[in-house]
């Protein structure tokens, strides 16, 4: 069974939201593997929702924010990145694969660029596979399959 | 406030192995100002934690908890049934609250999960820097309001050494002299003066050097008879 990832994308209303939105009208084609969930602004973007998403086993997560100087709310993306920075060194520590952790920056006019974004991260993480805390069930799933 | 700093989780995960149900007990006071032991950061080492011992294929609970202060009884009242479910518990307290904690549950292992670092302030945003060395003698009042225990590299009372330059200290070029900052501070107040009196050796014996420190006070007491 050819492994199909769950990616989560904290999207800003303001730019990534929009863009996604803009991507739909465009009829862009995107991998359909992404779950988006809006937020006020990347600033909204804690540490612990990063770890307890890939606790709860999705496989990568974007956070995809304002383009740098344009935040509505002038730095909440800024601190997103350092947030990001900060839980992608703690992935390193603990030995979770961090580049299932990446954040985007673009504007609500870049509906291509979501697209672009979503089909990058897919093919990231089916390279990375599974997430490894729910291979084992991704295993049991292989075996029912068959 | 006293300042800590998290230690790094795969030593915690190895600290914690042979426990199966393990508390991470953050504290509301000092480490959640300084961002190392609240309730966020519970939760941030709690999830590490899962994470890290999934991946070894490792059954562990980890449980969430955060009370106000772990240094004090009344507090830690509050949560004799958690601790008393639990195989451990790993304090996100200064070393402190992880003594009281041992104190209060003597049949419990308790783990500190942070480096106590010093008792200082919040610089700017981000950075958190050492002001007081609780020497037992305070001698602020000599000195501008400066401590040269603290801020002098080498705790000079009869400052300065000849290792400044260009008001940064020579152990490090990111420190500044203790001793720049007393002479500035003494003149901006007028009280340069100050500087001419030597100090008389400093009080030791009641700093840490001196023991274990206690402060008995009869008129707090109560004492049941």
């Amino acid at each position: 069974m050819d492994f199909e990832p769950k990616i989560l994308a904290l999207c800003c209303h303001y730019c990534a939201y929009a863009a996604a939105d803009l991507a739909g009208s465009m009829r862009a084609q995107y991998p359909p593997n992404v779950r988006v969930l809006r937020l006020p602004c990347t600033g909204k973007v804690d540490t612990e929702y990063i770890m307890k998403a890939f606790e709860a086993g999705v496989d990568g997560v974007i956070v995809a924010g304002c383009l740098e100087g344009g935040c509505h709310f002038q730095e909440g993306n800024l601190r997103a990145k350092k947030r990001v920075g900060l839980v992608r060194d703690l992935m390193d520590e603990i030995g979770l694969e961090k580049d299932r952790l990446e954040m985007f920056n673009l504007s609500s006019a870049m509906g291509q660029t979501f697209a672009d974004i979503v089909v990058t991260m897919t093919d990231r993480i089916k390279k990375l596979g599974p997430n490894p805390l729910r291979r084992e069930a991704a295993k049991v799933l292989e075996g029912i399959s068959r | 406030m006293i300042v800590a700093h998290r230690k790094n989780i795969q030593d915690l995960k190895s600290l914690l192995a042979q426990h199966k149900r393990i508390l991470v007990l953050g504290c509301g006071t000092c480490v959640t100002v300084c961002l190392a032991g609240g309730e966020r950061e519970v939760g941030m080492i709690s999830s590490a934690l899962r994470i890290a011992y999934k991946l070894d294929e490792q059954e562990h609970d980890i449980l969430e908890l955060t009370i106000e202060r772990q240094c004090e009884n009344e507090f830690m009242e509050q949560i004799i049934e958690n601790v008393q479910n639990v195989d451990a518990v790993l304090s996100l307290a200064c070393g402190a609250g992880v003594q009281a904690m041992a104190e209060r549950f003597p049949n419990t292992p308790v783990y500190a999960g942070l480096d106590t670092k010093f008792i200082g302030i919040l610089q700017e945003q981000g950075i958190w820097t050492e002001k007081c060395a609780a020497c037992g003698k305070c001698v602020l009042g000599e000195y501008g309001a400066v401590c040269p225990i603290t801020r002098c590299s080498k705790s000079l009372l009869n400052g300065p050494c000849g290792g400044a330059r260009d008001g940064k200290c020579e152990v490090s070029p990111d420190t500044d002299c203790g001793w720049q900052l007393i002479y500035d501070r003494l003149k901006a107040i007028g009280q340069l003066d100050r500087i001419l009196e030597p100090a008389p050796m400093h009080d030791w014996s009641k700093s840490h050097e001196g023991g274990c420190r206690k402060i008995v006070r009869e008129d707090q007491r109560i004492v049941v008879k």
